[in-house]
């Protein structure tokens, strides 16, 4: 028997009644002592995360308590509202559709988007449908670079590298999406006295996956310290619709569809989960890997990623910066 | 041209482009980044800049910390490919670069 000690994927088990029963507090203290407000507004996307923090929210002020905001827009899944009235109507909580897409029209969101992607390929019009991905950065040294995939009105698609321009024109227009979901959520909060809440679990918030002043702008945050596998955890003894634990998580950002996967993560957000522990505990690769499923050099180079990653993470979580404490 | 006067190109890109024009001295040697010089974006800038200076294609498998990630690699990598391609892209070389700092 190896001597090495050998990190089983269990690590990441919560007892969910506990926890639950702590962040319920957290968010009474938050809202009742801290912020001085009045209720929580949550933007639910039909995604599991979101869908959490609804069920939190109602469990910790009462379903008359929160409003349940839909912002769906041209590019949005139906599945997205759809799944996303049924956490409304499993709390019995209000709920508003507030469609963003006139809003993204006026700031010429998808035509900025479509002008970058013409950048690289210039056919790319009416019918056409994209969506940006990484390659695979788990099998070799390479740099997180994004791709466009595109596909045309008769259903061919192809893949071109992005150049630096097109790529944080796509970025900076798709962007708009996530702000302007948040104005309608703070215009909500201004409206009833409510808080808005975040939905970012701790590998979205460690690793960057928001946009600044857009998802990444809450009153607070109550799922951000766990890891994946636990939100999936919580879902199940919270009583989120089975549908909503099942779905595969995604963007819901670009007109293909697009998981987590192939835009940020590179590997199976429970795999991801997992290496996240084991950077954040100082476990050596060698002693995850079998738990991850991944070999001894596949962890270090998720090791690094989650590194450089950080790094890039630092400018998106900082608020502005004064010369002087005042 | 000499590895030398492609490394002092490169740095003048870079110092322009991604630190405000203030040479921090780094090494040649220097990882961008782990240095935190150039992050994936910046990658991609630097892939356009090589192109259009050096009229170089630079292929997707190319796009590599090994050949990218330090001024030491971009010059090997350079020479690599100009050598091979000598001919053709000679007559794309600019001699000349943005910024004056090198």
């Amino acid at each position: 028997m190896s001597t090495r000690s050998v990190i089983s994927a269990d690590v990441l088990r919560i007892d969910p009644a506990r926890e639950t029963e702590r962040i319920v507090a957290n968010i009474r203290d938050i809202l009742l002592n801290q912020l001085k407000r009045k209720g929580a507004v949550i933007g639910v996307s039909g995604g599991i995360d979101s869908s959490v923090v609804a069920f939190l929210c109602a469990r910790a002020l009462g379903k008359e308590r929160i409003l349940v905001l839909f912002t769906p827009e041209t590019d949005s899944s139906s599945d997205s509202l759809r799944l996303g009235r049924m956490v409304a109507e499993s709390l019995g909580a209000r709920s508003v559709v507030e469609d963003i897409s006139p809003i993204l029209r006026g700031a010429r969101c998808y035509e900025r988007r479509d002008e970058s992607i013409r950048r690289v390929v210039p056919e790319y019009g009416e019918g056409y449908k994209s969506k940006i991905v990484l390659p695979n950065l788990i099998d070799a040294d390479r740099y997180a670079i994004f791709s466009v995939v595109v596909q045309s009105p008769n259903g061919e698609t192809k893949k071109v590298r992005l150049t630096a321009d097109a790529y944080l024109g796509i970025v900076a227009a798709t962007n708009f999406k996530q702000r302007a979901r948040k104005m309608i959520e703070y215009y909500y909060a201004d409206l009833l006295q409510y808080a808005v809440a975040g939905t970012p679990n701790r590998l979205e918030y460690d690793q960057g996956f928001f946009v600044k002043n857009g998802d990444g702008a809450a009153d607070f945050k109550p799922i951000a310290h766990l890891y994946k596998s636990q939100v999936f955890e919580l879902a199940a003894y919270l009583g989120v619709p089975e549908e909503i634990q099942r779905r595969l998580p995604t963007t819901d950002t670009y007109s293909l569809e697009q998981s987590q996967e192939e835009f940020y993560f590179s590997l199976p957000l429970a795999k991801m989960d997992l290496c996240l522990y084991g950077k954040n505990n100082g476990i050596p690769a060698a002693a995850l890997a079998p738990a991850a499923g991944l070999d001894e050099k596949q962890v270090e180079r998720v090791y690094g990623m989650i590194e450089s990653r950080r790094k890039v993470t630092h400018y998106l979580h900082a608020g502005p910066l004064l010369v002087e404490q005042i | 041209m000499q590895t030398g006067t492609i490394a002092q190109q490169v740095r003048g890109f870079i110092v322009e482009n991604f630190l405000l024009g203030q040479d921090t001295g780094f090494n040649d040697r220097d990882s961008f980044l782990e240095g935190g010089i150039i992050d994936s974006t910046g990658v991609l800038q630097l892939v356009a800049y090589l192109e259009e200076t050096y009229g170089i294609t630079v292929e997707d498998e190319e796009v590599t910390p090994e050949n990218m990630d330090s001024l030491n690699n971009v010059s090997a990598y350079l020479c690599r490919k100009l050598n091979i391609t000598a001919e053709a892209s000679a007559p794309g070389i600019r001699e000349s670069v943005s910024g004056g700092n090198v």
